[in-house]
């Protein structure tokens, strides 16, 4: 890791400083559990914002509302200007198409090779691409992530590192303003998991998008993102570059940080 | 009891709101037809092994078990026309919707269920693809038009079965056979036996896709799914089919 240089820009120190996603006071629950507890953020455009949290504190529910696979309760959450908890289908489905999203498996489809991967993704969203335009996209996605060699492979067949660079590279295929990374170290090993990083850096370079990276893998916070905001049952504990985090007095965000 | 049945009625309601999606859904532009043509070929081409079998044997059994009987009153002639009108009207619908029933609607609660666990039907979403136009209304369509196909391929087979049951005790001729079978059926027998076999299919179709779809989190959610779709859909294939027969008496 010692070629990776930390990020450590402070809240409002962005270049862009200019909100492209505003939580305001976000509620929701599932039951009787409030997993969202009137949560406030905003993320600058080509920032990368790091929710960093414990398993249940939140911080995929908070996307899921953002992507709108789960309806707040209650509050605002703009996208490039729109509140996508008061947008139709159709209209969420416009904002859909400028959002890349890497779950936490890849997700990627069983049925369908590599490229149809990618080529389902891309030819749903833009029917007037010929198949050569369409063979250059995803050629040059799976470049971006290094797998262009897995063109014609199965799911079944790749590694879960695999799985994730493909994940990422159908993320990439639409050219999205916005990134999320929903957990992309988790269930890695060391080396596959710092090839990761490595890649959410240099595609917030290449494609100067804002993105959002979901983790609780600190190694992944430090070095990918420019702001952290820590989750913990469902409000925000703190809020600054890694370096405020690590030396935030609080007990348990100092837990955190404890070998 | 009271909470057994207030599920039953929860699971009905919920089916009925799934099926009506369907309904506003499959009238919008932009059909799948690439994918309703891969369904098409799942659920109807790779059904034919095990439709052929069954059916075979249903006409075989049939016309050897009423055999003795129908030799006791000396009406072995009408054997034919008992087999085709017993196939045509009833067994073969029924039976042949079971079979599918256990093999694609299960398949397809399998399938989606597991979808929905590894986020595969998320990320369609998210990526701006109507997952229900995409996964449910394609196999709906598909199950609602292969079933009565394979319906009226089992009839044939099952005739054909009939014709070799025939002949295990005596020698008919094929001509003769089938001039009998033709003699005894009516348009009547036809029609609404056909036209049962599509709402056989669409309720396969949907059963399966609704269980999948609402597949909770964890691989064991997959197989209830699959298992909770064979059996929705065999019960439901029973009621449509009671349903049918009063109507058929009512209006035929």
């Amino acid at each position: 890791m010692e070629t990776m240089a930390k990020n450590t820009l402070k809240t409002g120190e962005h270049p862009n400083h200019q909100p492209l996603i505003m939580f305001k006071e976000v509620y929701k629950s599932f039951g009787a559990n409030n997993v969202l507890n009137g949560i406030s953020f905003s993320v600058n455009k080509g920032e990368n914002l790091i929710i960093l949290g414990r398993s249940g504190s939140g911080k995929s529910v908070a996307v899921k509302c953002l992507v709108g696979l789960t309806k707040a309760d209650k509050g605002e959450i703009t996208v490039m200007g729109k509140d996508v908890t008061k947008l139709n289908e159709q209209e969420l489905n416009q904002i859909r198409m400028k959002i890349g999203f890497l779950f936490q498996n890849g997700a990627l489809y069983d049925s369908m090779t590599v490229r149809q991967n990618l080529a389902f993704t891309l030819e749903h969203n833009n029917r007037n691409l010929s198949k050569a335009e369409v063979d250059t996209a995803i050629l040059e996605a799976l470049t971006n992530v290094g797998l262009a060699d897995a063109i014609d492979k199965m799911p079944s067949e790749l590694s879960g590192g695999m799985r994730k660079r493909i994940g990422l590279a159908r993320a990439l295929i639409i050219k999205p303003e916005i990134i999320i990374y929903d957990e992309p170290t988790a269930g890695l090993d060391a080396i596959t998991a710092r090839e990761i990083i490595e890649l959410i850096r240099s595609i917030k370079v290449k494609y100067n998008a804002t993105s959002i990276i979901i983790t609780h893998d600190l190694t992944c916070a430090k070095y990918t993102g420019d702001r952290i905001i820590v989750l913990k049952d469902g409000i925000i504990k703190a809020e600054g570059s890694y370096d405020d985090i690590e030396n935030n007095t609080d007990e348990w965000i100092k837990s955190f940080f404890q070998k | 009891m009271n909470l057994y049945l207030k599920n039953v009625f929860i699971l009905v309601g919920n089916i009925t709101a799934f099926s009506s999606r369907f309904f506003k859904e499959v009238f919008k532009t932009g059909f799948e037809f690439r994918e309703f043509a891969r369904q098409c070929y799942s659920i109807g081409y790779k059904s034919l092994p095990l439709v052929t079998i069954t059916g075979f044997i249903m006409g075989l059994v049939l016309t050897i078990q009423s055999r003795p009987a129908m030799a006791k009153f000396g009406a072995e002639s009408w054997i034919p026309g008992m087999v085709s009108l017993s196939l045509i009207r009833e067994i073969a619908p029924v039976i042949t919707a079971l079979i599918c029933a256990g093999r694609i609607s299960s398949g397809i609660g399998a399938e989606l269920g597991s979808m929905k666990v590894t986020e595969q039907i998320d990320a369609m979403e998210v990526s701006a693809i109507n997952p229900y136009k995409y996964l449910v209304v394609t196999r709906t369509v598909a199950t609602t038009l292969m079933i009565p196909i394979l319906v009226i391929y089992a009839d044939l087979i099952g005739i054909l079965g009939g014709y070799i049951g025939v002949n295990m005790h005596g020698e008919v001729n094929i001509v003769r056979y089938f001039s009998q079978v033709f003699e005894s059926l009516e348009y009547v027998d036809l029609l609404p036996a056909t036209i049962k076999t599509f709402f056989f299919g669409f309720f396969i179709g949907i059963i399966g896709c609704y269980e999948g779809f609402n597949a909770s989190s964890g691989t064991e959610s997959v197989g209830k799914a699959a298992n909770s779709a064979v059996v929705s859909a065999s019960l439901t294939i029973f009621i449509i089919d009671m349903i049918a027969v009063q109507l058929t008496d009512l209006f035929f």
